[in-house]
């Protein structure tokens, strides 16, 4: 069935929409991304005017986040606090990330640097993920093997993250850490949203982990709390100076986005944590690699039509 | 200095009518035209539309001699545009060169009665323009781009590929040089405007009469109300959109519980 969408002004076909949100709501419920890095790309594929799509897709994002975490609050698996300190950070980022991408527009070359931003992004994380969740595995499957099932590893040991000042206890965490590490990794989280057009999960989730100490259940509730605020954010920053959110297109996405978001979560639960990140990691690393042979494999086409004045 | 131009163009074109034979009088003949609809709504449903241009020559006299033809052209609105070409660069692929492309319609389709390179004059082209490279221009291209023509090339072919311009060199039935017609698809990728409809009489390759009308392409009901809405109000809009994320999202919650518990 063909739908026309009123203000991308073109046609597609309303359950290709439907299947593309309901694959991104299951990772998103899943892993705690929006799934903005792989829904904007897809909507370029399937002929979405780019200012469209990732305007949509931070509207789309605001539901399948809004779905997960409401599940994952039920569970009681979101750090409000944490939450709150992250989305201040988030905010004063945005705003950041949006005077930097003016600018970068004004150069010309803003497709490029955000394809670039892409593939550094996702190719660092998605290498130290992986890294760290074989790690993780194989430590387990020895620790099984020598049949120490008492032993438990620390999570973290105390680094520059806890010498910090301004310290406060994160009950729902188990963490007693500065407020400075979680403001920075919001303000950071929310300059890649405005630059990259997505949720930031893919980058919050690592950085909750790794930097903060976060225990992994925990930290992709908390994510997807800060998240669904900061792309409504610009959600609303889209509408009112670009009038590039196509409504039509977002409730499609998202009737699909919320099921599958449903379904993520409920998934997600059964499976380890180990297992969890190493999926991830590898779906990461997958679109990193297609991005990167985009920019080194001849393209068919060498020429490109885009609306005069932007690039 | 413009009196002399103007004397000079005078006596061009005196020579011209001396020249052309007096056997082809103006307004000899004259096109009748009809449109199977002269609106074509978007609804949210608009799959592409087939458009049905039809008409006859009206003429006093007897037929004149020489080849008649007939060509008929829609163009939609136009919106000024930068064509790219990617070049590769430290090992990877990027726009290096952009030409801004001042005129390029959105949509164009050129139906004839037969090649156009045969029933058409290159004067009458350009008079016209007719054919598809002539009904985009491509102006100030950078003085570093030696081969702006690749560029227009490019739009035309990108723009071909996806349906947008197309050429049917024999897509107009002429039927005893009085009658004709042509079907023109108009894809699902409408653009919103006026989409101007033309219509050629040719003799000998040149234009003997010709004939304007305007399609109007509108989007209507829902599309329309959105359309309008996001930009009449946007934030209402932005909040509009968010709140049926939100909805959305939240319905879906509720929605699975409700199942689980009951499972």
């Amino acid at each position: 069935m063909q739908i026309y969408l009123p203000i991308a002004e073109v046609s597609v076909n309303a359950y290709l929409l439907l299947g593309l949100g309901g694959i991104v709501g299951v990772l998103s419920g899943l892993f705690g991304v929006g799934g903005g890095f792989l829904m904007t790309p897809l909507l370029f594929f399937i002929g979405i005017p780019p200012a469209v799509a990732v305007a949509t897709g931070t509207n789309q994002i605001v539901a399948s986040s809004f779905s997960g975490v409401l599940a994952h609050l039920r569970r009681k698996t979101v750090d409000l606090k944490m939450g709150v300190v992250l989305l201040a950070g988030g905010m004063v980022g945005a705003g950041i990330g949006i005077i930097i991408f003016n600018y970068l527009k004004s150069l010309g070359q803003v497709d490029l640097l955000v394809t670039l931003f892409y593939v550094v992004f996702l190719g660092i994380i998605g290498g130290l993920m992986f890294v760290e969740s074989l790690t993780a595995i194989r430590r387990a499957r020895k620790a099984r093997r020598a049949g120490g099932a008492g032993v438990v590893t620390k999570r973290r040991q105390r680094n520059w993250v806890h010498v910090l000042p301004f310290k406060m206890r994160f009950r729902t965490s188990g963490l007693y850490i500065s407020v400075v590490p979680p403001v920075l990794i919001g303000v950071s989280v929310g300059i890649l949203t405005a630059i990259m057009g997505v949720g930031g999960g893919f980058i919050m989730v690592p950085a909750m982990i790794y930097l903060l100490g976060m225990p992994t259940k925990v930290v992709i509730g908390t994510s997807l709390f800060q998240i669904i605020f900061v792309t409504a954010f610009t959600t609303m920053l889209h509408a009112v100076t670009n009038q590039t959110v196509d409504v039509v297109l977002a409730v499609l996405l998202l009737l699909g986005g919320v099921i599958g978001a449903q379904f993520g979560a409920r998934i997600g639960v059964k499976l380890k944590a180990e297992q969890l990140r190493i999926l991830l990691a590898a779906l990461v690393l997958a679109v990193c690699f297609k991005l990167t042979l985009d920019l080194l494999l001849m393209p068919s086409e060498l020429y490109s039509i885009s609306a005069a004045g932007g690039s | 200095m413009t009196g002399l131009l103007t004397r000079l163009t005078l006596l061009v074109s005196l020579l011209v009518t001396l020249l052309i034979p007096a056997a082809r009088p103006a307004q000899a003949e004259e096109i009748v035209m009809g449109l199977s609809q002269s609106s074509i709504a978007i609804t949210t449903n608009f799959e592409g539309s087939d458009i049905l241009i039809f008409g006859a020559i009206k003429r006093e006299a007897s037929i004149p001699e020489g080849d008649l033809d007939v060509i008929v052209t829609v163009a939609g609105p136009s919106r000024p545009l930068t064509v790219w070409r990617k070049e590769r660069r430290m090992g990877i692929w990027i726009n290096t060169e952009g030409v801004p492309v001042d005129r390029a319609p959105s949509f164009y389709a050129v139906a004839a009665s037969g090649p156009l390179a045969e029933i058409l004059s290159q004067t009458e082209d350009l008079r016209h323009r007719i054919s598809v490279p002539l009904a985009i221009r491509a102006v100030g291209a950078p003085e570093t781009i030696g081969d702006a023509q690749s560029f227009s090339d490019a739009l035309i072919r990108i723009r071909t590929e996806n349906a947008f311009y197309s050429a049917l060199e024999d897509g107009v039935e002429v039927q005893e040089e009085t009658l004709f017609r042509t079907s023109i698809r108009l894809p699902a990728n409408l653009t919103e405007g006026d989409y101007s409809t033309r219509i050629f009489l040719l003799r000998d390759k040149q234009v003997v009469a010709q004939y304007v009308t305007t399609i109007d392409v509108r989007k209507v009901g829902l599309e329309r109300f959105l359309y309008n809405l996001a930009h009449g109000q946007p934030v209402l809009y932005g909040l509009l959109s968010l709140a049926l994320a939100v909805l959305g999202g939240w319905g879906a919650s509720a929605f699975f519980r409700i199942v689980l518990r009951q499972g």
